[in-house]
């Protein structure tokens, strides 16, 4: 076992055992937490994989900006932060039976194309000026780069028209 | 790698230093908490009611709005980065990107959505 | 290698053969190197908090014509030591109904997003890990100090705590994007999101290329820091000192080492990016020199922060916002684009041609938006009537109407 499996299957422990809680707890605002800790587990997943600009892009988006967004909506619209019902539901064992399902199918799928014996190919030192290359050059990602600011703007435009409907309504 | 086993152990001290000194002051400071002390602070009044904050929206459209620039910017670091080996179309297609966002950035302004009201 | 050229380099070495010599696998020496060098950077660091905790009350106090601290010790230098003490020995007072766990993570989470920033300042050259992505890294560990403050005003359990914390996580988030934005122009100057890259780039100090987007950065970073005079949010008499009401004790004082050691770490931050870090006279050949020379520009921009803490009124906190979103960001959206079009152009150029073009560049903003600031506040003016009464000052808006101005009197 190296170090690096060490730290993987830690942090694959830690990762999926909070996203276990995040569904579990009854508690809003510890759901929100158990994200946090869920994501930054991915970010080190991303870290072990060499790709580092991923990992802080993932911190500095989803713990600094989505999870802070989330928070603040949970913390000013709940008066009550907990749960009260049951935590299952009526239909829970066939739910059960499809998520098992799922997940054998998704384990056979991995194992048949080979995911998992595949060599991590090196990545190179000049990994994000590469990133930086390909995501402006026309056989790149060039499109996608225009359109993901267009999404961007159609995103904000959709945001403040709702709020704005309810801020004068 | 080395770089983020450095930064990672580093985060693990940047946690522990302050829960060192939580722990000191939890242990070296008395512990005789009664009603009145460990009462809600309210300026020395009762407090009324839950506690909850009356919904503004505008708490909700500044982090919303600030959601949007930090993705665009994530974008544009890459950019940045690669900057010097970009020929001149690699410049346009960025500074339209920014131009965007700028057009962004002046919709909210003209909607009323950046008002502290 | 002398221990003169490479202190640390030799000190390291010593140390790892003498690990290795006990017996102790290569990963686990690194292991424990990297705990060790990580251990004396963090100490360093905190003890440095309490020399700047007197500094800095002296410093407002001769601001404020007043001595500051000078009984305990010579000086004032023990006070400190003697507030930490007292500090320590208060009882920690968890209020009725807080949310344990969380109460307790909020202040350690601001203060390890202060302390995380450390490990990727480049102290002293060829010492320290490179991280790739350190300037990006510098953003991410500010989200945390931003979980801390909305978990604490969450878990005192206390309607003002809660108020304050969500708006200064507002303040804290509408600050955030100009200093993203000013930190992507010394990234696309050096060609590198690496700290230590963008340090060895600077054979021209980026100030001279860029003080707007340096005026930018350390604006907006006081600005996240919640201090004076953005220091709306933790002010006593506006909302009894926010978020941190609730904390007594060892956790308050967990916050306020935090909220110094941030102001110094802006400073230090800010040296790297824009004043050369470590580069000086005679820093390559002795790293240490170099460490005493960004220590030394840390302190200067620190010292700035805190003349302008103590000579500036607090703003309005809508005036806040709109100097961030209305002011701040639109004006680092126009320098970035026009950074990114002239160095497109002046790059191939020497080091002191390309650094004066864009020192002219920024000036024409400057004035460009000084002007256009001017002309807005004509028209602003203009708007409002200025009525003078005999005697007095002109005032913005009509004076109501006196009695004898009445209508129904006159009339009759």
């Amino acid at each position: 076992m190296t170090a690096m499996q060490i730290i993987f299957l830690l942090t694959a422990v830690v990762t999926l055992v909070s996203a276990l809680r995040v569904v579990t707890t009854p508690n809003m605002i510890h759901a929100a937490l158990w994200l946090v800790t869920t994501l930054v587990g991915v970010a080190v997943l991303y870290v072990l994989l060499s790709a580092s600009f991923l990992a802080v892009a993932q911190v500095v988006i989803y713990v600094g900006a989505i999870a802070i967004l989330m928070m603040f909506v949970i913390m000013l619209t709940r008066r009550e932060m907990r749960d009260r019902g049951p935590q299952t539901g009526k239909q829970w064992p066939w739910a059960a039976v499809l998520a098992v399902l799922l997940f054998g199918g998704l384990v056979w799928m991995v194992q048949s194309v080979g995911l998992a014996a595949a060599p991590v190919g090196e990545v190179p030192q000049t990994a994000i000026a590469d990133l930086g290359k390909a995501l402006v050059s026309p056989n790149g990602f060039v499109i996608p780069f225009e359109v993901a600011s267009v999404l961007l703007l159609a995103a904000l435009i959709g945001a403040v028209y709702v709020a704005w409907t309810r801020r004068h309504s | 790698m080395n770089a983020w086993l450095y930064v990672g152990i580093f985060i693990a001290l940047s946690l522990f230093f302050p829960a060192l000194l939580a722990v000191l002051g939890l242990i070296l400071g008395p512990r005789r908490p009664n009603p009145i002390k460990t009462d809600t602070y309210e300026c020395g009044l009762e407090t009324v009611g839950e506690t909850w904050v009356q919904f503004k929206v505008q708490y909700y459209l500044f982090a919303l709005v600030f959601l949007i620039f930090d993705v665009e910017v994530v974008f544009l670091y890459p950019w940045a980065v690669a900057y010097h080996a970009l020929p001149l179309y690699g410049v346009i297609e960025g500074v339209i990107f920014v131009v965007m966002l700028a057009a962004a950035l002046v919709y909210a302004w003209r909607k009323g959505a950046l008002e502290w009201s | 290698m002398g221990i003169l050229s490479q202190p640390i380099g030799v000190i390291a070495e010593w140390l790892r053969n003498l690990l290795l010599g006990w017996g102790l696998s290569q990963g686990l020496t690194t292991v424990l190197l990297y705990l060790l060098g990580g251990a004396v950077v963090a100490i360093l660091v905190q003890t440095w908090v309490i020399f700047l905790i007197w500094y800095e009350r002296k410093l407002i106090g001769r601001i404020q014509d007043r001595l500051g601290p000078n009984r305990v010790g010579p000086y004032g230098l023990l006070q400190p030591f003697a507030d930490f003490i007292k500090i320590m020995t208060k009882e920690v007072i968890v209020p009725s109904g807080a949310d344990k766990p969380l109460y307790f993570w909020g202040p350690i989470l601001m203060d390890a997003g202060v302390l995380m920033l450390w490990a990727v300042i480049p102290l002293m050259p060829m010492v320290g890990m490179d991280l790739n992505v350190a300037a990006l890294y510098t953003i991410a560990v500010g989200g945390f100090a931003t979980l801390g403050i909305l978990l604490s005003g969450w878990s005192s359990n206390n309607k003002f705590a809660l108020v304050s914390a969500i708006r200064t996580v507002a303040q804290m988030v509408s600050y955030e994007v100009p200093t993203v934005l000013a930190l992507l122009i010394p990234v696309l100057l050096a060609g590198t999101m690496s700290l230590h890259g963008i340090v060895a780039a600077q054979h021209v100090w980026y100030i001279v290329f860029a003080p707007l987007a340096f005026l930018i950065y350390f604006v907006a970073s006081v600005a996240e820091n919640g201090r004076s005079p953005f220091d709306l949010m933790e002010a006593e008499s506006e909302i009894v000192a926010g978020f941190h009401i609730e904390y007594s004790g060892m956790v308050f004082a967990i916050f306020y080492v935090a909220d110094f050691l941030h102001a110094f770490t802006i400073g230090a931050l800010a040296a790297v990016l824009f004043l050369g870090g470590w580069r000086g006279p005679g820093a390559e050949s002795f790293p240490l020199l170099g460490f005493v020379y960004l220590w030394i520009k840390a302190f200067a921009v620190y010292f700035v922060g805190v003349w302008v803490r103590g000579t500036v009124p607090r703003v309005r906190v809508d005036q806040l916002m709109n100097f961030s979103w209305k002011f701040l960001t639109p004006l680092a959206l126009i320098l970035l684009v026009l950074t990114a079009v002239l160095d497109h152009f002046v790059f191939g150029l020497g080091a002191w041609t390309r650094a004066l073009s864009h020192l002219l560049m920024n000036i024409v903003v400057a004035v460009a938006v000084l002007r256009y600031l001017e002309h807005h506040e004509k028209v602003r003016a203009s708007r409002r009537p200025m009525v003078a009464q005999p005697g007095q000052y002109p005032v913005a808006r009509p004076p109501r109407p006196t009695v004898a101005e009445n209508p129904t009197e006159a009339a009759s």
